[in-house]
């Protein structure tokens, strides 16, 4: 099939020039038409009028998007409980995960089976368990106050996603039930990369475990955690499927969140335009936020 | 013991010292195993909990679910029947909506895996005009979160009449700027001499890639195809907004709608959950020490 070597050559250096495209076009092709273009679309959209179905002719309108967006009550609802749900979900979660992620990576007998029950949740689908939680959390009759009730003596009885005071508690629960399972895998790996000599090291410096734990595991564990805040972070900020099975944002807007916000302004009401608005907002969110606890982990390196 | 004795009495020491110096700390350390299994239990205990509640609800009579709900009766299959599944197969046309799933789920996995390892490994091992660029590019795009992009995306949809169909749940979804980062780190820690070498007895850029590459990133193609299904089987957001009827709906729609559907019965809702829950369950299981490698090796740590 190949004659002579300069065809040789030739056919090698032409399968040299045009491999590196073949292998890229798919994946470039598909992040351009459904990742950039869209996100682009997004900013272009959010200063026009444009709705699903209208006879209305597209205009453009400035900031009005924004403004409308901004002097919403429900907008502000909805991020209100956003922080909230972060600025308890984030710690709690790194935290639980971290301690599972010891738990599990001691030698003894069975720690397996303990970390397959630790992960189970997150296998559960956050959709389905939400299902389930609904039911556990039914005021008379479910599983949770039952048990509150026996162990309070009936003083307990709170009235969970019935309730403005607790619909959120009760969906930051089952969230960090059903999440912290991934977090924990992803630090159990980042713990047993870290050479037992330095354990070892520490141990004869005369290092106690709370020692270890702060000048030796922390430190080492520095990219894991910083990767898990910034996950549980951004998961949080797009928190939509436990709310929209559980709640669908209520009782009286109380468990609100953007993301729901988003579908009823975009899809519900089928202003594009305005949803836009709400999506670039939730981006710049994310976005300030990733760049903070960047620069705050930096700060703390140097 | 014997050993530690035998040793100590070669070396001449006195046998008495050695056993009061190890006796404490053996103590110690079944102590503190002990307390390690008391917490770990504990904590499986609450893990455990809803999906028990979940497998037992799915084979009780259905109005017994809620009607034990409340006690420990909850978690004990009081009589067992299997009349809730048969219901549920049928009244939620639950076939017709896990081979959807299964359609959606295995199409975006495989689809991923090729087109983003692809492009992972050219960016990381095929030299070509800008390829730095793209690097940074794809690293940028990891940041926008899919919420974001939601709506217009859902327009752009149905402007190419793509509502309602399997590819519009699909084709979105197959490129990942995250995946493609994944492997593109990974293919980096490959030596280039094993590329050279290949090269140089003759192998195009294509063989190498298959011969050579692949096998050694099983690790990451393990770790991708997870995390891919695990997203892909849990989409909520995206079925809500572009399917309209059942014909193309995924699992965890269906149950969301499935759910408020009169008459409500508590037995089938669970009977649904727990059809979605165990297949993943049990795979996962199996997989579980390939998992945690896996992610260990993959740098998603950091």
């Amino acid at each position: 099939m190949i004659s002579s070597p300069t065809q040789y050559l030739k056919t090698r250096i032409n399968q040299d020039s045009v491999a590196p495209w073949l292998f890229s076009l798919p994946g470039i092709l598909l992040l351009l038409a459904f990742l950039v273009t869209p996100f682009l679309l997004a900013v272009t959209y959010s200063f026009t009028n444009l709705r699903l179905l209208s006879p209305i002719p597209l205009r453009f309108v400035g900031l009005e998007n924004y403004v409308e967006t901004l002097q919403d009550p429900i907008f502000y609802r909805a991020l209100a409980n956003m922080l909230l749900f972060v600025v308890i979900v984030v710690p709690v979660q790194t935290g639980l995960a971290l301690t599972l992620a010891i738990l599990v990576n001691q030698k003894l007998f069975a720690v397996k089976a303990f970390r397959t029950i630790y992960f189970a949740p997150v296998l559960s689908v956050m959709a389905v368990a939400a299902v389930v939680w609904r039911i556990l959390y039914v005021p008379d009759g479910g599983f949770i106050n039952g048990f509150l009730g026996a162990v309070s003596g009936g003083a307990l009885h709170p009235l969970w996603l019935h309730s403005t005071s607790t619909a959120l508690l009760a969906i930051i629960i089952m969230s960090v039930w059903q999440g912290v399972g991934f977090q924990m895998i992803v630090l159990l790996a980042g713990l047993q990369d870290i050479p037992e000599d330095l354990y070892e090291a520490a141990n004869i410096d005369g290092a106690n475990r709370w020692h270890q734990f702060r000048f030796v595991t922390v430190p080492q564990l520095r990219n894991s955690l910083l990767f898990v805040v910034t996950i549980t972070t951004i998961f949080a900020f797009g928190l939509f499927d436990q709310v929209y099975v559980m709640t669908r944002g209520g009782p009286l807007n109380s468990t609100q969140t953007l993301m729901l916000t988003l579908v009823d302004v975009g899809y519900g009401r089928q202003r594009i335009g305005q949803a836009s608005a709400i999506a670039v907002i939730f981006f710049v969110i994310v976005l300030a936020i990733n760049i903070a606890q960047r620069l705050l982990i930096r700060e703390e390196e140097a | 013991m014997k050993a530690l004795a035998r040793v100590a009495q070669a070396r001449g020491e006195p046998q008495i010292s050695k056993v009061t110096v190890i006796q404490p700390r053996r103590v110690r350390k079944i102590a503190g195993a002990l307390a390690s299994y008391a917490g770990m239990t504990l904590l499986a205990a609450v893990f455990l909990f809803p999906l028990a509640f979940e497998f037992v609800g799915s084979i009780k009579p259905n109005d017994r679910v809620l009607a034990e709900g409340s006690s420990w009766r909850a978690f004990v299959p009081t009589s067992i029947t299997f009349q809730n599944y048969a219901e549920a197969i049928s009244r939620a046309d639950l076939g017709h909506l896990f081979m959807n799933s299964v359609i959606i789920t295995s199409s975006i996995v495989v689809g991923g895996l090729v087109v983003n390892s692809f492009f992972g490994y050219a960016l990381a091992r095929l030299p070509f005009r800008g390829r730095g660029l793209f690097v940074g590019i794809v690293i940028a795009l990891i940041i926008i979160p899919f919420q974001a992009l939601a709506v217009p995306l859902f327009f752009i949809m149905a402007q190419v009449q793509w509502l309602d169909t399997y590819q519009v749940q699909i084709v979105p979804f197959v490129a990942s700027p995250f995946f493609t980062y994944l492997f593109y780190t990974f293919f980096l820690s490959i030596p280039k001499e094993l590329i050279e070498s290949a090269r140089v007895d003759g192998a195009g850029p294509f063989t190498t890639f298959w011969r050579v590459v692949v096998p050694l990133a099983r690790p990451v193609y393990a770790t991708v195809a997870i995390l891919s299904f695990l997203f892909a089987w849990g989409q909520l957001l995206w079925p809500v907004l572009v399917t309209r009827g059942p014909d193309v709906r995924p699992l965890t729609l269906g149950i969301a709608e499935f759910q408020n559907l009169p008459p409500i019965r508590w037995g089938d809702i669970m009977a649904v959950a727990t059809i979605m829950t165990l297949p993943l369950l049990v795979i996962f299981v199996g997989f579980q020490d390939a998992f945690v490698r896996s992610v260990a090796r993959t740098g998603i740590k950091g």
